[in-house]
């Protein structure tokens, strides 16, 4: 850790007509060491490795004094010798494999690629050196699995092998832009260890560029955090947490969801709300000219829980075990749900027509992504007030109104929102008018469909406390799906971990995080990345 | 006064197009878009040019016959408007501003001598005695006159406005936009003022093979081409988006029928459908030789079969897209949130999926209503078409072909018709692209 690698200064990224999205930054990457940058969405931090990469799109203007690689001034290298940099000297990493792999090209002829592009090798050898690097990347069978497409690999797969291509013309920085956000936690931890461990092996630097501040404790020498296009905090990592100077920093500190939040959860004993007897969702999986049933795809497999009225409970699982499909069964909305539920003490499921559609309307659904789950050609007020339009069709249009303006009050938005379109509002102002949409029509449940994993740290923090808060107002009961343990432990009463699915732990928040008993609840809470204090 | 089917339609259209346009502007949320095709210079600048198309359209589209004619002819209000070009009728082939016929013919001049020479026209140019010499200050004079009575025309109605205007202490021209309106409408006015002053001495665009002014009969296809371009939108439109969104929506067995539908109707070659359909109306007509008794009814008859016909063959590509498209947006989010919320499907159908799916709608209409006005040159080419005695550019391109194999070749008329088709077709795309634009939420805050 002598000489800079890396040394950026008074880097500034303007777009055609705006303001700036890097606002004069300088920092350095040493060799051999982990350097972390740290923001949350739109702070300019994948901006700032494309700059340096000079893979900023058309109409980016970019200005600095200096990026130098090595002593190399990087902005005096014409465009055609700068495919010598790329590749060759800095690797990178993409946040989504499946988009950054061709799917059309077997892994090795990709990885290949890279090695005819940079170095003169026979055929033998270059076969040799991908062998080489898929078994560096810990890819089982690589021999088998050197003539597979990328569809054929998990996400995690995929992920090593973007590592593969990045490392196959042995660069000095290897730039990791998000290079875990699109995967579940174990496989998270395990792409972090390879990354840590290759880090160590080739002695390169490795620039990290992630949201997520306990990741970053656990892996990162130095940390940078970056506020709206400026860096307003960078020191060593274990300085950085301990004691953390820049206001922004403490905030999103504050924000970090706590494990040990769920200690000493009061006790609320009330009559089950939802009770689910053996659900099911089945998909037919159909095959031949006539589309004869051959099989099941068992989604759901077989759930029971019970929920109280005015509690939360946590359905925890990573992508694929059925969770959001339970969720969606349950409100009705997918085909091939069997099995019983039970709501307020009628079965839900043996209503229908009229009945089933004035029942269903007590269960809401707030849905993951904020952007998806509106209708852009509507307008906020007349999203919310849909539910009142269609169940309530005598309600006068002034009383709906009021009850628009004050379901904004109550989730924190001003009044003038209701005529303006939902593209207008930022993520977290997205997810509050969904959370009132649901509201308008009285539920006495809502299902929250991972309500917060599109949101930065600071933004879920507050639609946390939004939904706690309407909870002890009005009693509400959330059926709360997600992948972030972390949240669980802020938020629910009880907590199912769902697994291929099935649930393979059933209980109270504190005994399930605390004591977990299932194998795989272990696993799962291991791989949580923990705030590192040091 | 004689109303004739297409007539009827088009004025139909016009009005619903009319109270729409009055619907809008009550509505609140609906000001900002409107406010943004106003404010786009290119938009507004086609939509004065769309306009100036619809008004020749429609004052084509006002058939009546004269008191005094003994022909049982039914002529159009642009038609009496233009009565000296209409009647102004050559030999044969004349080149654009000629004061000569295009092919040598023999002629017995006074003294007895034939000689073989380019004859001079009976109208045009006639008011020269030595063409040669005179005709190109002849023409500059005569434009310049044109042009000055159409600017003296304009700047009357500009400062009649501008004083108006100014009584209610508003500027006529506040920005770049209403500048550049008043711009083309100056151009357009006067330069129709030219060439219709230019007409009245000379063939602009040339004759064609029996002699009869171009100009003319671009001017006449203007409204076949927008009676082709819209009247079967308008047919086609309900087809495909009632029987796409249901097929998208509902799936199952209703999407397994309309399936069938659209597959069976597009392996019929269109061509078939549309050369029976056409004989169909021929026998009718031939049939029932009382109710048309004139050409003019019959070639207006014949028109709006071709329209219903084509409508009915143009469907299902409209259909496809829009099923695929209703599939999509039947999984999203927000339409599983008001199906949560209790919100009837017949509802949801007109509330979320048909107001998503619009934006097809209109580049679709937009690209089709050029494909139509081509697909007319192309049935007119094998007799299937319009009707022969109607003007329109399909006509004119059919004609063309033979005329661009002589030699020396006559290029007026296929110029003529590809101008007045190609700034109508650009006209609507940049209007539509200026309209969808505007409609489209996310990109209200774009630019």
């Amino acid at each position: 850790m002598t000489e800079a690698l890396l040394r950026v200064k008074d880097l500034s990224v303007a777009f055609n007509h705006g303001d700036k999205v890097v606002n004069s930054i300088n920092f350095e990457v040493f060799s051999g060491e982990t350097f972390a940058l740290v923001g949350e969405s739109g702070s300019g931090k994948s901006i700032t490795a494309l700059s340096v990469m000079r893979l900023l799109p058309e109409n980016a203007r970019l200005k600095a004094t200096e990026i130098c690689l090595a002593d190399e001034n990087l902005l005096a290298i014409p465009e055609i010798d700068f495919c010598n940099i790329r590749g060759r000297r800095i690797g990178m990493i993409f946040q989504d494999p499946m988009a950054s792999l061709n799917p059309v090209m077997t892994i090795g002829d990709q990885i290949a690629e890279v090695l005819e592009l940079h170095f003169s090798m026979s055929r033998q050898e270059i076969a040799d050196r991908v062998l080489k690097l898929l078994k560096q990347v810990e890819i089982p069978e690589p021999e088998r699995k050197f003539r597979d497409y990328p569809h054929q690999l998990s996400g995690g797969q995929r992920q090593r092998i973007m590592i593969a291509i990045a490392l196959a013309a042995e660069p000095n920085l290897l730039i990791a832009d998000e290079p875990t956000t699109a995967l579940d936690v174990t496989i998270q931890k395990q792409i972090l260890e390879l990354l840590n461990r290759i880090q160590k092996q080739n002695n390169m630097a490795l620039w990290l560029i992630s949201h997520d501040l306990a990741l970053v404790s656990n892996l990162a020498d130095r940390v940078a955090v970056m506020q709206k296009g400026e860096i307003v905090e960078a020191a060593p990592t274990d300085v950085f947490f301990s004691q953390p100077k820049h206001p922004y920093t403490k905030k999103l500190l504050a924000a970090l969801p706590s494990m040990e939040s769920c200690l000493n959860r009061p006790l609320k004993e009330q009559q089950p709300l939802l009770k689910l007897k053996d659900f099911k969702v089945y998909y037919p999986i159909r095959k031949g000219i006539f589309k004869r049933v051959v099989g099941y795809v068992r989604a759901v497999d077989g759930v029971s829980f019970e929920l109280q009225q005015g509690k939360t409970l946590a359905l925890v699982g990573e992508s694929g075990c059925g969770k959001t499909t339970l969720g969606k069964g349950l409100l009705g909305l997918i085909p091939g749900a069997s099995g019983e539920v039970w709501f307020e003490g009628a079965l839900l499921n043996q209503l229908s027509g009229n009945e089933l559609r004035l029942k269903r309307s007590e269960i809401q659904i707030v849905f993951q992504d904020p952007f998806s789950s509106m209708n852009p050609r509507m307008l906020v007020g007349e999203i919310i007030d849909e539910g009142i339009r269609a169940l309530h069709p005598e309600v006068t249009a002034l009383d709906r109104k009021k009850r628009v303006e004050n379901l904004l009050r109550q989730v924190d938005l001003p009044m003038e929102a209701a005529n303006r379109y939902p593209h207008e509002f930022s993520g977290g102002q997205r997810q509050r008018i969904c959370i009132a949409r649901a509201l308008a029509v009285n539920p006495k449940l809502i299902v929250c469909d991972e309500p917060t994993s599109a949101l930065d740290v600071s933004v879920q923090a507050q639609i946390i406390e939004l939904l706690k808060s309407l909870q002890k107002d009005q009693g509400l009961s959330y059926l709360f799906i997600t992948h972030n343990i972390a949240v669980v432990a802020e938020i629910a009463d009880d907590v199912a971990v769902m697994n291929k699915g099935k649930i393979v732990e059933y209980g109270k928040v504190e005994q399930v995080l605390k004591t977990p008993n299932h194998e795989y609840t272990k696993t799962l809470l291991s791989a949580v990345p923990i705030l590192n204090m040091n | 006064m004689i109303v004739l089917w297409t007539d009827g339609l088009l004025f139909l259209l016009v009005l619903m197009i009319v109270s729409l346009g009055f619907y809008l502007r009550g509505k609140e949320h609906l000001q900002r878009p409107l406010a943004k095709i106003k404010s786009s210079r290119a938009g507004m600048v086609a939509l004065v040019v769309l306009f100036f198309f619809v008004i020749i359209g429609l004052m084509d589209s006002i058939h009546f016959k004269l008191a005094n004619d003994k022909t049982n002819e039914v002529i159009s209000l642009l038609d009496y408007w233009a009565t000296p070009i209409r009647e102004q009728q050559e030999k044969s082939y004349s080149a654009p501003f000629s004061a000569y016929l295009y092919s040598k013919e023999l002629i017995r001049s006074e003294d007895g001598v034939q000689r073989w020479t380019y004859s001079r026209l009976k109208y045009g140019g006639r008011h020269l005695i030595n063409p040669e010499t005179e005709k190109t200050q002849d023409i500059a004079k005569k434009a310049a006159l044109g042009f000055v009575k159409g600017a003296a025309l304009f700047g009357f109605v500009f400062f009649l406005l501008w004083g108006l205007r100014k009584q209610q202490n508003k500027v006529l021209l506040p920005n770049k936009t209403s500048k550049a309106v008043w711009l083309t409408t100056f151009v357009m006015v006067s330069g129709s003022y030219t060439l219709i002053d230019l007409s009245t001495w000379y063939h602009v665009l040339g004759t064609d093979k029996v002699g009869e002014d171009v100009f003319y009969q671009t001017v006449k296809s203007i409204r076949t081409g927008l009676v082709i371009g819209t009247l079967t939108t308008l047919i086609m439109l309900p087809l495909a988006i009632v029987f796409g969104i249901l097929a998208g929506f509902f799936r199952g067995w209703v999407d397994d029928v309309i399936q069938y539908i659209y597959t069976t109707l597009n392996s019929i070659p269109s061509v078939l459908l549309i050369a029976a359909s056409i004989l169909m109306v021929q026998v009718y007509m031939a049939n029932n030789e009382d109710q048309f008794t004139n050409l003019v009814v019959r070639a207006d008859m014949r028109l709006f079969f071709l329209c219903l016909i084509l409508g009915v063959t143009s469907w299902t590509g409209l259909c496809r897209l829009l099923r695929a498209e209703t599939m999509k947006l039947r999984e999203m989010e927000y339409v599983q949130a008001a199906q949560a919320l209790g919100v009837r499907r017949r509802i949801i159908l007109i509330r979320h999926i048909l107001p998503n799916v619009m934006h097809i709608v209109l580049i679709s209409v937009v690209l089709d209503f050029s494909s139509l006005v081509l697909a007319e040159a192309v049935l007119s080419y094998i007799n299937i078409g319009v009707d022969p005695t109607t003007y329109s550019w399909g006509n004119m391109i059919n004609g063309a072909r033979l005329e661009m194999a002589r030699e020396p070749i006559v290029w007026w008329s296929l110029l003529a018709s590809f101008l007045f088709m190609f700034s109508l077709v650009l006209a609507a795309n940049i209007f539509a692209d200026t309209v969808r634009d505007a409609f489209d939420p996310r990109r209200a805050n774009n630019d």
